[in-house]
């Protein structure tokens, strides 16, 4: 059976343990919808006041926040392995067990959980996607909806790529991973407001160290038909998702020191 | 060629020591300290397919690492091991796929599936063929007697149920070797017996090579017909567990209950161990007398009620060993 295959076995294997528990399913599925919505009744309460700021206005910053709040759901979704890694399997000494199987340790992790609630978060951001297309008046021609599916996948693989980092942390040391949570859960929220907001070695942080803005700030802009006042040149624009990919190779190539360090150390 | 070869392996690790205390865990991220441990410092020996192996050693002997090192995921400092032709470390996707381990502690099954799912699960997992994978599985099923555990999430399976769950788990990919550690942890004494009913059919019947660790000697006495002993990262002993008997603790025991008063007995290789009322617990050296001869002479000269012999309980046996090769928990 080839890994894809595999995978849609684990995948039907984690709906049916969670479905073991229908109730608490739902109820997290909904909560995680609730408590994101109050990040953006706050975003509004600060438009609501100040009108646009610096040129970005209520219902493009919800484009912003709702293409970012897709691509994390869907990466908190499928590899909510890696994101457990520290506590559920090496604290715990399981990752043996997936040393113990003849397919990568990174395969397994994908498979290990794919929770549902983290559908709450789509959901949600869904909605406001819903919103803010109608505040813009927006039109979504096939050539929009293309580029943000691509967006999307951009950030999907950028945010894996956050909680693979996140993992191959647990390598050296299990108790310091709130650190790289605020990595990740920061960069929900960092990419949630444009880019020429931010201060100038922030903003380079944002492109060139953690490529958050090539997965969020420039493909939106192309998505909105604005140039970026920042002077990015239009042709880049729709092309910056690449860096996501790039970001996740690197990250699997931490993982595989990671993995080999283990090895070696056993610990 | 042996199927399982270990060459002259050495293993140390590198330990944090960290300071007690909030400061002492951010010093710790900071600046750490270390102390190596010399896990294994050498150990060889060989397995021929077939065989069924009793591994044991104190906490900390270093029996863990050699499984780990032997299971593939772990690389040992120096030396060489070969298990049928591969080097499991070196190979490890492919090593993985011809073994099973069971770990007494962990779990491999999926706690919140029925346990029929999860053997479905490890079916892709270890890319078995469906038909090959229902006629083994049904073997299992019917040798461990799983039938009715099948369809219950692993959660609510019993220790000792689970335990049959995971020992047939690890054997759906039909391994030609199987690591067994601590099987029996915990188990109460039915499913212990059925554990080792079943590995001594699978080894005799089958043909599967079986490395056994435990602390349990009943499965060491029930089960293998060779021990290794493993102490400070040195092989101690590789012998048939009777040799290592003979070698260690060759005393037999005698119990002796009499009519009367017990006699102050004064014979040749023979120690008085107890007294307790009418009885008294005899030590004797098979080398010097025999159990006919001693037993003859006590009841030509005494009143006696009731008499046997025992040997020295096998964990006597191997506490005396670790105390002459002064292997306590390192």
């Amino acid at each position: 059976m080839n890994a894809l295959a595999l995978l849609g076995r684990y995948f039907s294997a984690s709906m049916r343990s969670q479905m073991q528990y229908p109730a608490s399913a739902i109820m997290l599925t909904t909560g995680q919808l609730a408590s994101t919505a109050i990040e953006i009744v706050s975003i509004w309460a600060l438009f609501d006041r100040f009108g646009a700021v610096k040129g970005w206005s209520f219902g493009e910053v919800m484009f912003f926040y709702a293409l970012i709040g897709i691509s994390f759901s869907f990466a908190d979704f499928l590899t909510r392995g890696f994101d457990v890694f520290g506590t559920d399997f090496v604290r715990t000494g399981a990752f043996d067990r997936l040393l113990l199987r003849p397919r990568s340790a990174a395969l397994q992790l994908v498979g290990h959980d794919f929770r549902i609630s983290r559908f709450g978060r789509f959901f949600q951001a869904a909605i406001i996607l819903t919103i803010a297309t109608s505040t813009l008046n927006f039109v979504w021609t096939p050539q929009a909806a293309l580029l943000a599916l691509w967006t999307v996948a951009g950030g999907i693989a950028f945010f894996s790529a956050l909680f693979v980092l996140q993992a191959v942390m647990a390598f050296w040391t299990v108790e310091s991973l709130e650190a790289v949570n605020a990595l990740t859960y920061g960069g929900v929220y960092a990419g949630q407001f444009p880019l020429s907001l931010y201060a100038r070695w922030f903003r380079t942080f944002l492109i060139f160290i953690v490529p958050l803005a090539c997965v969020a700030y420039f493909p939106v802009l192309a998505i909105l038909g604005r140039s970026d006042p920042l002077g990015a040149p239009d042709w880049f624009l729709p092309l910056a998702p690449v860096a996501g990919f790039v970001f996740l190779g690197l990250a699997f190539l931490a993982w595989r020191f990671g993995v080999s360090k283990y090895t070696s150390t056993g610990s | 060629m042996p199927q399982i070869l270990v060459q002259d392996l050495a293993k140390t690790y590198r330990v944090a020591e960290r300071d007690p205390g909030m400061f002492g865990a951010v010093r710790g991220l900071v600046r750490r300290r270390w102390r190596t441990v010399q896990a294994l410092k050498d150990v060889s020996f060989s397995l021929e397919r077939g065989e069924l192996l009793g591994f044991i050693g104190p906490n900390g002997a270093g029996k863990s690492t050699t499984i780990k090192i032997l299971s593939g995921i772990l690389r040992p400092d120096s030396g060489r091991v070969e298990i049928e032709g591969l080097v499991p470390y070196a190979d490890r996707i492919k090593h993985v796929g011809r073994i099973g381990v069971v770990f007494g502690q962990r779990t491999q099954l999926w706690w919140d599936l029925p346990v029929i799912d999860g053997f479905d699960l490890l079916r892709d997992i270890y890319r078995v063929d469906p038909k090959r994978y229902r006629t083994t599985r049904d073997e299992l099923v019917a040798m461990l007697r799983l039938e009715k555990l099948l369809d219950q999430p692993v959660r609510q399976l019993s220790l000792g149920q689970r335990m049959r769950a995971e020992i047939a788990a690890a054997l759906l990919h039909e391994p030609s070797i199987l690591f067994l550690d601590e099987p029996t942890i915990g188990l109460d004494a039915p499913s212990k017996l059925a554990v080792r009913e079943f590995v001594k059919k699978l080894n005799q019947e089958r043909g599967v090579t079986v490395l056994l660790t435990t602390h349990d000697m009943h499965d060491i006495e029930a089960l293998a017909q060779r021990v290794i002993v493993i102490g400070h990262g040195r092989v101690l002993a590789d012998s048939p567990f009777e040799a290592l008997r003979a070698n260690v603790l060759a005393e037999r025991r005698l119990f002796v209950d009499f009519a009367g008063d017990p006699p102050t007995l004064d014979l040749p290789g023979v120690e008085v161990r107890k007294r307790d009322g009418r009885s008294l617990e005899l030590a004797f050296d098979p080398r010097i007398t025999t159990a006919p001869a001693l037993i003859a002479a006590i009841t030509a000269r005494h009143a006696v009620e009731d008499i046997h012999v025992e040997q020295p309980a096998i964990e006597e046996v191997i506490a005396k060993f670790y105390d002459l090769h002064g292997a306590n928990e390192a």
